[in-house]
């Protein structure tokens, strides 16, 4: 086991295409760490330096102690699980899990015992003998994962392994995959551009964008405190409702004349944005305290939760998230109040949280 | 209808029930269908039967007026006369078989060996203006051999390749190598490069990855490419006739079209010698159907 760092890398294709801006990682031993964005920022690219399939144009990747930059892939001592399985067609499971071991040169009685493990751990027992072919895409993820296990690695890469699932296997799989690295302790590096997956898995996230880390942290403050307006857009759903303010009075007010609690330190004379997340708004009957008068300009029902998308006379409506209960339809006159703490707010300009 | 609760949640592949057949004409439509179908069939291989008739008739019969379809006089002596000389040894003809043979074979082997690597890199690899550099490939197959034939000749001339087996090999590889580069490109589109990137992560470089895991699954369509290509080799008439003069270079199709012309034409060779010109390509067709239906399909259709 180890970490792995990865400091200002840089990758760019002979065709001139830039896939990794610069990202700097510092992933700790025992971390499942998830690398988190739209296609294209530069996530993928970045796993696959770390396995060594892509080489960095500039850069360096450490794991552990070691400086794995001129080592091949199969020298790092890592397992990468694929969006497609990536199962030899023409191996049975046995022979699959066993491959990688056979491949080290690994003594046959050792290869049996680590490959029964692996079987049980991910409960493959009745599908050793099968061909990839004559398996569902959640048994042949479970090989995959199996086979990664196997080789006792010091890392797990993955690849938006769960994307080819349907749903509701998915949510399975996420709970066995986070189970497991729990269970073994293994470094786990995670891509996806899932951001349920991102936050239900992850000791920490990395958000990437255009091939830079817009933001690390912990779920839950990628959650609360964006660190960038993309962090802000992106994250949640619906996402933040992003409302220009300005500063009067001491308070944040923005056009539609929603009145904020401005955080500390704001600076001055600069345009300023506030995210304000659906579940920190909330929809009044017209007239109500503090509220603003609005109109609902449509409503989203889904069940455990209503979204109204409402028009208060700011630049762009807002979505507020509501329990199921209080009902206002469609085009009715209502308030929207703010209920939330303080907002985040944002600089216009640079795009980044100022306070 | 009533669907059993096995039937209704059964975890099988849901086995396919023939389409019902087209019903909407009856029987006499269909009966229609067949003998449009036969029409057709007859115009279309008369030729090839009348070739074949031609080619076990009596000389007699083959220019008998009117034409004797059925009761002709049956004789294998044209067949040895494609491949006996008149004074007993091998015939010029035979020759020129064997020529084919080598000079399809192997220019079919050479674009393929080059062919195939060459697609999977530029399927593989961010290469630098790939789309710029795939089609000048192509391009280069704009031009129909007529229109090239001159310069090449000359070209030829100057490096002695003219007249040589050497000289014919390498045009056709030459010129099958851009559409088996395209053609194999779609193929190893179509497996995904994760295998690859397993394969060096189990330990292997990437060659022995492409070699172990990626070319297996490619031999249908290596299979389904190198019989256009060796189709368009043993076919190819206008290289060979310009490019070569002399019996012992000469391929089949030129020496074929040598027969005819001159005072009295052997139509009976003539035909003989062209069901034999015919048949090893329809014989490689038939054993690697499989393949190149499955690998004209697989290549056509996108993910």
């Amino acid at each position: 086991m180890a970490g792995i760092e990865v400091t200002a890398l840089h990758k760019r294709y002979p065709d001139g295409t830039v896939a990794v801006d610069h990202v700097d990682l510092s992933i700790g031993d025992g971390e499942l760490f998830v690398m988190l964005g739209p296609s294209g920022c530069g996530k993928t690219t970045t796993l696959r330096a770390i396995a060594g399939l892509a080489r960095q144009t500039t850069g360096d990747i450490r794991i552990g102690d070691t400086l794995v930059n001129d080592l091949p892939p199969a020298e790092r001592d890592i397992a990468m699980v694929f969006q497609f399985y990536a199962l030899y067609p023409h191996l049975r499971t046995r022979d699959n899990l066993a491959f990688p071991l056979r491949a080290e040169g690994l003594p046959k009685a050792e290869v049996r015992e680590r490959v029964e493990e692996a079987a049980r751990l991910m409960r493959l027992g009745p599908l050793l003998d099968r061909r990839p072919r004559r398996l569902s895409g959640g048994e042949q993820q479970r090989v995959a994962l199996a086979r990664a296990l196997v080789r006792r690695p010091r890392a797990f890469l993955m690849d938006e392994p769960l994307t080819n699932l349907d749903a509701e296997l998915r949510a399975d799989m996420r709970t066995e995959i986070k189970h497991l690295q729990g269970e073994l302790g293994t470094t786990m590096v995670y891509v996806t551009h899932d951001q349920v997956e991102a936050m239900s898995l992850g000791h920490r996230i990395a958000i990437l964008n255009k091939g830079r880390v817009e933001q690390i942290g912990t779920p839950l403050e990628v959650y609360d405190r964006p660190a960038t307006l993309f962090c802000a857009a992106f994250i949640g759903s619906p996402p933040m409702n992003l409302i220009e303010v300005e500063v009067a009075d001491g308070k944040l007010r923005g056009k539609g004349g929603l009145v904020l609690t401005p955080p500390p330190g704001l600076p001055r004379d600069r345009d300023l944005v506030a995210g304000v997340r659906p579940e920190a708004l909330e929809v009044t009957e017209p007239g109500a305290e503090r509220s603003v008068p609005a109109r609902v300009a449509s409503v989203e029902w889904l069940g455990d939760e209503i979204i109204y998308v409402v028009d208060h006379g700011g630049e762009r409506d807002v979505r507020v998230r509501m329990p199921p209960t209080g009902r206002f339809a469609a085009d009715a006159p209502v308030g929207l109040r703010h209920t939330g703490g303080t907002p985040a707010v944002y600089d216009v300009k640079t795009e980044e949280l100022v306070a | 209808m009533g669907v059993s609760v096995n039937e209704a949640v059964s975890t099988d592949p849901v086995r396919d029930h023939p389409p019902p057949a087209r019903r909407r004409g009856g029987r006499g439509r269909s009966a229609l269908e067949v003998a449009l179908l036969t029409v057709l069939a007859i115009v279309m291989l008369f030729p090839v039967l009348w070739m074949i008739e031609t080619s076990i008739k009596e000389n007699r019969d083959v220019y008998a007026i009117p034409a004797k379809f059925f009761n002709f006089q049956f004789t294998m002596d044209h067949f040895k006369d494609v491949f006996v000389g008149a004074g007993g040894g091998r015939s010029a003809l035979s020759v020129s078989f064997l020529n084919s043979v080598v000079v399809a074979g192997v220019s079919t082997v050479l674009a393929t060996v080059l062919g195939v690597p060459a697609a999977w890199a530029y399927s593989r690899f961010a290469v630098k203006a790939k789309k710029d550099q795939l089609f000048f490939i192509l391009s280069t197959r704009f031009m129909p051999p007529v229109v090239v034939v001159i310069p090449i000749f000359l070209m030829y001339r100057q490096v002695g390749l003219i007249d040589t087996e050497l000289g014919l090999i390498l045009i056709y590889a030459a010129f099958n190598l851009p559409f088996t580069i395209w053609m194999m490109k779609g193929f190893v589109d179509e497996v995904p490069a994760e295998y690859e990137d397993a394969a060096m992560l189990d330990g292997y470089t990437r060659l022995q990855a492409f070699r172990r895991f990626t070319l297996p699954l490619l031999v249908p369509g290596i299979a389904a490419t190198a019989v256009f290509a060796l189709i368009f080799s043993w076919n190819e008439f206008v290289f060979a006739i310009f490019l070569t003069s002399s019996d012992d270079v000469r391929t089949a199709p030129p020496a074929i079209a040598g027969l005819i012309g001159g005072t009295t034409v052997d139509w009976g060779l003539v035909a003989a010698s062209s069901v034999v010109f015919a048949l090893p390509v329809l014989v490689f067709a038939y054993l690697v159907r499989k393949h190149l239906v499955a690998g004209v399909t697989l290549g056509a259709v996108r993910r």
